[in-house]
């Protein structure tokens, strides 16, 4: 993209993006699942079966648990599953797994549970389905600690699938400002401005990364941690931003009312945040949409080498850290569904930028 | 283009490449050894007017570059005194970065500190890693391996995605269009370390590809062609992965850059002056669709460079991501620097490549790098 690009075509607006969407087959589809993924995870607190930091030891390790409709003996019932324990096979030295099949414990529907307040407003202790105590239900098994991975996968979105946004929350207004600033400014301070972003964006990522991770302390609040995170996200992605921002404002820069506001008196600062930023609007929409799966795969890489969200708390990527261990996914292959999760939301959030850049830049509708 | 012109190129390229580099391992340093002493601030207290409280402003490094040595019950107060004068942790930041960037260079007299049998003109020395080992020959052996994985994948995407780049744009809406846009669309999706994962634990229960390491155990044994086959086989798995990303974008960008020039006035010229198809298309349109990609290569080495680090990490690939990942959960300061200089000294060479490349493909800049 040259730095002198004109900004794209702002005929399509809102409407045209929402009748694009609706219309476009792929586009439709990608935002179900998307509107499906976040209504589960703001959703977490009812359908998860137990909380996050739910754990029984005593099930550790435990396979997905079986749901079953019909008994032993061919009859069919309501959905039930059976108690689960674990015993040590001497032999083989390995953990099994056996049910009990006496006893039918029945999927409940509205079952009492943990307490939590839902969507931090409403008090409520109801779960969408689990069963009885003493038997379990494990949909996507238990880790190492006896957590229900289920349970821990719909938390843990919360933070992958919020946590773009808010790097893009803190990215934005430096990438925007400073962009800003660097094509208004034009001249040495343009270039210098340029070419410290850069130097920033010459360095890989991921090594940038690694190298801010260094210096987070270990000893820190889930909450800072979380805050660090999106900081050192923010860090790294405003750069290539500003330098996006900065070709728009140029070629802005030279219409004509511009010149008239700077006729009229107004200082260069009002020009440029009153007149000049919103008209990059479009540019910003398209940029956000293609930008988060960017982040989202940026702190499941570091949560996935230990180095972003940790223990106990759950993101996709923290809780595909155990998977590292090759032997862990051989026995239990289950153990990648976070990984599928952040296949579906990249992918879908692909589709919706390429869609949204179409309709906001019509010059690349011809290539679909 | 002569070899005069290239060589004005290079050294342009280089000289504007430069700084960019010292400026990286400046914000590395900072970021390792900063540890800012405002001092002491009286400022007017906001609960009770009238009084005022005094703040110390001191940002403090959490990092201690000598932490492991403090520990360390061997080793004695005297030893930890000297090392802190031969780093110069005592001096200020300025001072500490020059003694670092002389060591580094190979000239030591510059930075300073004379000590005794000190040559003038030395190794690079980037320290000594948390081990005990040197940093440099490290750095080496494991910038090679990570240069050699990229560079495989880089060549393998491009021999790939330029032939099926023109074939979806020429066969545009094709149903094999389609399925190429379909399988695009999921490559550029999956993280590569998921996919890592799978992969290898196909490979783990199949035994199809040998997954971890270069070698196998016995390598030195081996006649040359098993030892070369080795390697390829060992290569394989981290290489095809990395290379399913790369080159579904690349795939697409060449599909889509085909089908803008492919719009053009002078195909059309081409096509009506009577030229065989697959002439317009290979002699005029693809040579002027692939230029944009040239250029892009060297941000495609920055993504390449941090994909290929997670893919290391989860196939225990002996490069600069695994090793760089090791030192961060050891702080290991040293190698942290080393390596992140070395990325960017990668991402620079591979940008200045792209430029030569560039230069030699399109006839345009050319004629601007040489104004006679």
């Amino acid at each position: 993209m040259s730095p002198t690009r004109t900004p794209p075509h702002t005929g399509g607006g809102f409407k045209a993006v929402c009748h694009r969407l609706w219309h476009d087959h792929a586009a439709r589809w990608a935002v179900a699942v998307l509107l499906f993924l976040y209504a589960a995870v703001a959703l977490a607190d009812v359908i998860a079966p137990v909380g996050p930091y739910w754990r029984d030891r005593s099930t550790a390790n435990a396979p997905p648990t079986a749901v079953y409709v019909r008994d032993a003996q061919g009859r069919f019932h309501w959905p039930f599953v059976l108690k689960q324990t674990r015993v040590f096979h001497e032999e083989s030295l390995e953990y099994l797994y056996p049910v009990d099949p006496t006893v039918r414990y029945s999927l409940k529907l509205g079952i009492k549970g943990e307490p939590y307040a839902l969507l931090g407003l409403f008090q409520s202790d109801c779960h969408l389905v689990n069963v009885d105590a003493p038997a379990s239900l494990h949909l996507l098994g238990t880790d190492m600690n006896g957590r229900d991975i289920f349970s821990r996968l719909l938390f843990g979105g919360r933070i992958s699938l919020t946590i773009g946004f808010l790097s893009l929350l803190v990215a934005f207004p430096i990438g925007l400002i400073y962009g800003g600033i660097a094509g208004f400014a034009g001249g040495w301070v343009d270039s210098l401005m340029m070419r410290f972003a850069e130097i920033l964006m010459s360095i890989p990522s991921l090594y940038l990364l690694l190298t801010l991770a260094t210096i987070i302390p270990a000893s820190l609040s889930s909450t800072e941690r979380f805050a660090l995170v999106v900081i050192s996200l923010a860090l790294i992605g405003w750069a290539g931003l500003s330098r996006v921002v900065r070709g728009l404002v140029l070629s802005i820069k030279q219409q004509e009312f511009v010149e008239a506001s700077r006729a009229l008196g107004q200082r260069p600062w009002v020009i440029l945040t009153r007149h000049i930023l919103p008209q990059t609007w479009s540019f910003v929409v398209v940029a956000v949409t293609l930008s988060v799966p960017g982040y989202l795969l940026m702190e499941s890489g570091l949560s996935f080498l230990g180095l972003g969200i940790q223990q106990p708390d759950a993101s996709w990527g923290n809780l595909l850290k155990e998977a590292q261990t090759l032997t862990n996914v051989l026995y239990r292959p289950w153990m990648l569904a976070p990984g599928l999760l952040i296949f579906a939301a990249v992918l879908a959030f692909n589709i919706l930028g390429d869609t949204v850049r179409d309709v906001l830049d019509p010059k690349s509708q011809a290539r679909t | 283009m002569n070899v005069l012109d290239l060589c004005k190129l290079v050294a342009q390229r280089l000289v504007l490449a430069l700084p960019t580099v010292v400026a990286v391992s400046v914000i590395g340093f900072f970021l390792m050894r900063y540890n800012l002493d405002f001092g002491v601030w009286t400022l007017p207290d906001l609960h009770h007017r009238g009084r005022t409280v005094t703040v110390h402003v001191h940002l403090k490094n959490p990092i201690d570059p000598l932490a492991e040595l403090k520990q360390n019950p061997m080793i004695s107060p005297a030893v930890i005194a000297s090392e802190t004068q031969r780093l110069g942790l005592n001096q200020s930041l300025p001072v500490q970065y020059w003694r670092w960037l002389s060591h580094v260079v190979g000239l030591p007299a510059l930075s300073g500190v004379n000590l005794p049998n000190q040559p003038w003109l030395a190794t690079p020395n980037l320290g000594k890693t948390v081990n005990g080992e040197d940093v440099a020959t490290q750095l080496a052996v494991r910038a090679g391996n990570t240069l050699l994985l990229n560079v495989c994948v880089i060549v393998l995407t491009w021999l790939l995605a330029i032939p099926l780049g023109v074939y979806a744009a020429v066969h545009w809406r094709s149903k094999a269009d389609r399925l190429m846009t379909l399988l695009a669309a999921v490559g550029m999706a999956a993280p590569s370390f998921v996919l890592a994962l799978i992969v290898a634990v196909i490979c783990v229960r199949t035994h199809w590809l040998p997954v971890g390491g270069l070698t196998s155990v016995g390598y030195e044994d081996f006649t040359w062609w098993h030892q070369a086959w080795d390697r390829l086989v060992h290569l394989a798995l981290p290489v095809g992965i990395l290379t399913i990303g790369g080159l579904a974008s690349l795939q697409r960008q060449m599909r889509g850059n085909l089908l803008d020039v492919l719009q053009a006035e002078y195909v059309r010229t081409a096509r009506a002056k009577g030229l065989p198809e697959h002439q317009v298309i290979y002699k005029h349109a693809v040579r002027t669709a692939i230029n944009p990609l040239i250029t892009m290569l060297g941000y495609e080495l920055a993504g390449l460079l941090s994909g290929s680090l997670l893919v290391e990490m989860v196939l225990n690939y002996p490069g600069l991501g695994q090793w760089t990942y090791n030192a961060v959960l050891q702080t290991d300061t040293n190698v942290v620097m080393a390596s992140l200089v070395m990325s960017a000294v990668l991402l620079v060479v591979g940008n200045l490549l792209a430029d030569v490349l560039l230069s030699l493909a399109d006839p345009r800049i050319r004629l601007e790098a040489s104004p006679s």
